[in-house]
């Protein structure tokens, strides 16, 4: 299972860092979330999977997932909706200022010096 | 702390009240409040020439990070009380000075006092630091002070540039030396000077005694303006005259001969140290006279005159390392060398300090300084003319001023040569007579022309800015003090020999006066038909006949062309650099954010791929694996197929769409991996995420219309497979190795006794690991604010165009 869902990660950070450097900033933001995805996997996967039942105490059940990765992952799946919104606004905006959402077009003509 | 700290540190602790003090007491000049601080100091230090006299030293210590090594402790012997004698009593007669030189009404004496004192503590530091990183910290102060103060007219384009000048090479040089520093610590684990000197011969087998003792005389050389290191000296002359008078003739710029001084046990059996700071010191003596003959401005050849007085002392301090090796007779002949040294330093503040403070005053009187504007002052500025007659008249050498004793014992020192039989003293050594002479011919005429073009010959007030009048009376009396101590030390040198110049000269020479020799001061006026007699007769011939002739060789002086002096090479380094420095960044930093992602991913990726290969981790092994089951096959299929169809998806819509399938996908993920509350979070996070991409790109309406055709981009490519692949080997990685038990455990025991709580999950996050949520709540906050203020807020002005579309947004919502 492990090796399976490390393959899985692997797939998503890739076409995560793809969508990244591309120039759209939809496909950017797009790329930033599946990247939060792999992350969130990691850090389960790496903990070790299906090692006992839920993280719930219960009569007779003595055997648990490791709840800490899972405290971590919640944490960062709310974070990474904050990021996700503030930089969709931020899109939102670039595009009412400068009528583009193209990268290049962005990037300043002047050197600063 | 001691009393001997607190003076040291009394400037620093007196500057932050002379803000205050100058806008607080308009009516008072601030510089009265000053002057009390150096006037306590010298008369506490000069309290200690009885101590230093008997042979004895203070030493204090406070323990700053006696871990490393590095304790302020304060040492005073001979050469130190010297030059603490020098700051605080120089420094006392400038600010007195200064304060009818600077007009309270229209500078900003605030600053300028503030700095003033800065440079006092700093100066103080270097001088009574035992421990050299200390000195190190001290000696990088004056430097910031000394740039702080150069620059104080900042308006003025010349200042800034001087400034910079002044920065960019004695840093260089605090900098070398802070290599040489650590150098010699790594030789005897020790940063204390004395114990440096004790144990001088570790220090003189070790294979890097040359490099340690070449980056401390860079040090040494810039900051004591030696040549090429001397351009910074004339560029400096920017600053208020107060400031060339103090800092860049008679103390900042003798940090460098203290150090070479200071140093000099360390390093003196070496011939290579002899021969370095003597030539370096002679051929700096040299080209600095002969370049002041050709400056126009009084300050320009007051600071030529000043490189080339600073490197007459540094060849003598070289010289003097001769003592060491000559056992020839009774009479240490080169130990007068160190004398001279030690003599000239005192003289040459002296008669260089009125000097400037001559020329602050034409200045300040008539509006120039520009000597082919001024002539025939001496009847309008009788005062003035005296004073600078006599620092003119010492500094040329002649009797029966103090700087002709010096100049007598230095052309002495120099004629020594021809009976020492080491380092080759006696054969390419001629030359240093040679330049000696050749030096002193220039630094007569020079000196002859300061007043005389100056003060005599025709009067051309008319060409003057101002109507010239004698200065007031405050004006004076500096730089008359000074004037009377060139006479006074010219008639009466020997009141120094004992008090001051003999234990300094002790304290350069550890061993020999551990040998018992005796160190015989005694600076006589008349010593016989020596040949330095005669040396100095030549001078003044061969001088006055080619001050007499001068038109008919000063063409010499355009032979050169700018590109090729020193000051053209340093302006082109430094437009080079700049250029290089641009055009170098400019390749990676191209303004595209896809440029600085990838050297992020490529660098991340190789450093774990190098990490993998180097600790040798390729090598998996994988136990104790979950089982899997068919439909999480599937599932995973779905997950891995959906992102990869992402980027292929040409336009906006089924993109949003498919990475709502990836989230869906991942919080399925978790209900089999056993993380429920994950999976509730993910399920709701991912549908308001997907809801809010949906609601932005329905307000991006333009571009949806637009298909942006996608072009596979290789590199990109490339770099995304390192990645995930990288990724994958971390998760395997992670995998192999788990050496360490999970801190989990502690939880899940007391989840319930702690607690009070079942689901372990929510417990950690809101019990155990509550600041974590707390900050997460912070980050959330953060984000909402700055949505809300990049929604609410706006500050561009939008053109008219910008407005219709933002109208036509507004009618369709």
């Amino acid at each position: 299972m492990e090796i399976f869902v490390s393959i899985i990660i692997g797939v998503l950070t890739m076409c995560a860092v793809y969508l990244v450097l591309s120039r759209s900033l939809l496909r950017i933001i797009i790329g930033t979330a599946l990247f939060s995805h792999a992350a969130h996997l990691l850090v389960l996967t790496t903990a070790g999977l299906k090692t006992g039942a839920a993280p719930v105490l219960v009569d007779g059940v003595t055997e648990f997932t490791d709840p800490l990765p899972q405290a971590l992952v919640l944490t960062a799946i709310v974070i990474s909706f904050g990021v996700t919104a503030f930089f969709l606004v931020l899109a939102y905006r670039t595009y009412q200022e400068l009528s583009t959402d193209n990268m290049e077009e962005m990037k300043g003509t002047e050197s600063y010096d | 702390m001691s009393l001997l700290h607190l003076a040291i540190l009394l400037p620093l602790l007196a500057a932050p009240f002379i803000p205050f003090l100058f806008r607080g007491m308009k009516q008072i000049h601030t510089g009265w409040f000053v002057l009390i601080v150096p006037v306590v100091l010298v008369t506490y230090f000069a309290g200690f020439i009885p101590i230093t006299s008997a042979g004895d030293v203070v030493t204090e210590t406070i323990a700053w990070m006696p871990s490393l090594g590095i304790n302020f402790t304060a040492y005073v012997d001979g050469l130190s009380l010297l030059f603490a004698l020098l700051i605080t009593g120089i420094g006392a007669l400038v600010v007195l000075y200064s304060i009818y030189y600077l007009n309270k009404d229209k500078e900003s004496l605030g600053h300028f006092y503030v700095y003033l004192l800065m440079f006092m503590s700093a100066m103080l530091g270097v001088v009574l630091s035992d421990n050299m990183i200390v000195m190190y910290m001290f000696w990088e102060l004056t430097s910031i002070s000394s740039f702080l103060l150069i620059g104080y007219w900042y308006e003025k384009e010349r200042s800034r540039y001087g400034a910079q000048k002044s920065m960019l090479l004695t840093v260089f040089g605090g900098l070398s030396m802070l290599g040489g520093i650590v150098l010699l610590e790594s030789m005897i684990g020790s940063y204390s000077i004395r114990d440096m000197i004790a144990n001088s011969d570790v220090i003189a087998e070790s294979p890097f005694f040359l490099v340690a003792m070449i980056l401390i005389l860079l040090g040494a050389f810039t900051k004591s303006a030696q040549f090429p290191f001397h351009i910074w000296l004339p560029d400096a002359m920017e600053a208020p005259t107060p400031v060339s008078a103090y800092l860049h003739s008679a103390t900042m710029v003798k940090a460098g001969l203290y150090l070479v001084a200071r140093m000099s046990p360390v390093f003196q059996e070496s011939s290579v140290w002899l021969w370095t700071i003597a030539g370096v010191g002679m051929f700096t003596m040299f080209w600095g006279s002969f370049n002041a003959v050709k400056q126009t401005d009084l300050k320009g050849i007051l600071a030529f005159s000043t490189v080339s007085q600073l490197g007459l002392i540094m060849s003598l301090l070289g010289l003097g390392a001769a003592a060491l090796h000559y056992d020839g007779m009774d009479d240490n002949i080169f130990m007068v060398a160190t004398i001279a040294a030690i003599f000239h330093l005192i003289n040459h503040a002296t008669f260089k300090g009125s000097l400037f403070m001559m020329a602050g005053i034409v200045d300040h009187e008539t509006g120039t300084r520009d000597i082919r504007k001024l002539g025939g002052l001496m009847t309008v500025m009788p005062i003035t003319f005296t004073i600078a007659v006599i620092g003119s008249l010492s500094m040329a050498g002649l009797p029966p001023f103090n700087g002709f004793l010096s100049k007598e014992m230095f052309l002495k020192a120099t004629t020594k040569v021809f009976s020492a039989d080491f380092f080759a003293l006696d054969t390419i050594g001629i030359l240093l007579p040679v330049i000696a002479f050749v030096g002193s011919v220039f630094t007569f005429i020079y000196s002859i022309m300061l007043f005389t073009r100056t003060f005599m010959g025709k009067a051309k007030f008319d060409q003057l800015p101002k109507k010239p009048h004698e200065a007031p009376i405050g004006m004076l009396i500096s730089p008359a003090i000074l004037a009377l101590l060139v006479v006074g030390l010219g008639f009466f040198p020997n009141v120094l020999s004992n008090s001051l110049i003999k234990p300094a000269v002790e304290s350069i020479y550890p061993t020999l006066v551990a040998q018992g020799q005796e160190v015989d001061v005694h600076i006589y006026f008349w010593h016989g038909l020596t040949p330095e007699l005669f040396m100095t007769i030549g001078v003044v011939l061969l001088g006055s006949l080619l001050f007499w002739q001068m038109g008919k060789w000063m063409g010499i002086y355009n032979r050169i062309p700018h590109r090729l002096t020193l000051n053209g090479m340093y302006d082109g380094t430094l437009v080079w650099s700049n250029k290089a420095a641009y055009r170098f960044k400019d390749n990676y930093m191209t303004g595209f954010i896809r440029s600085y992602l990838i050297y992020i991913f490529v660098f991340l990726s190789g450093m774990m791929l190098f990490s993998i290969w180097w600790f040798d981790m390729y090598q998996f092994s994988f136990e104790n694996l979950a089982e899997i089951a068919p439909y999480e096959y599937v599932l995973g299929a779905v997950v891995m197929l959906g992102a990869l169809a992402i980027l292929f998806m040409k336009s906006r819509l089924p993109s949003i769409i498919l990475l709502g399938v990836v989230g869906y996908g991942v919080a399925l993920f978790f209900v089999f991996f056993g993380a429920p509350d994950l999976a509730l979070t993910q399920l709701v996070i991912e549908t308001v995420s997907v809801a809010l991409f949906l609601l932005v790109f329905y307000h991006m309406p333009d571009i949806s219309k637009k298909e942006v055709r996608m072009r596979f981009k290789v590199g990109n490519a490339i770099v995304a497979v390192l990645v995930g692949t990288t990724v994958t080997l971390l998760s395997f990685m992670a995998l192999t190795n788990k050496s360490l038990t999970s801190i989990s455990e502690y939880y899940k025991e007391n989840v319930y006794e702690l607690a009070a709580g079942k689901n372990m999950v929510n417990v950690v996050l809101v019990d155990f690991r509550g600041f974590d949520t707390l900050f997460e709540i912070v980050v959330l906050g953060i984000a909402a604010f700055g949505i809300y203020t990049m929604i609410k807020f706006r500050t561009t002005r939008r053109t008219k165009g910008e407005g219709e579309h933002e109208a036509k947004q507004q009618t369709r919502q």
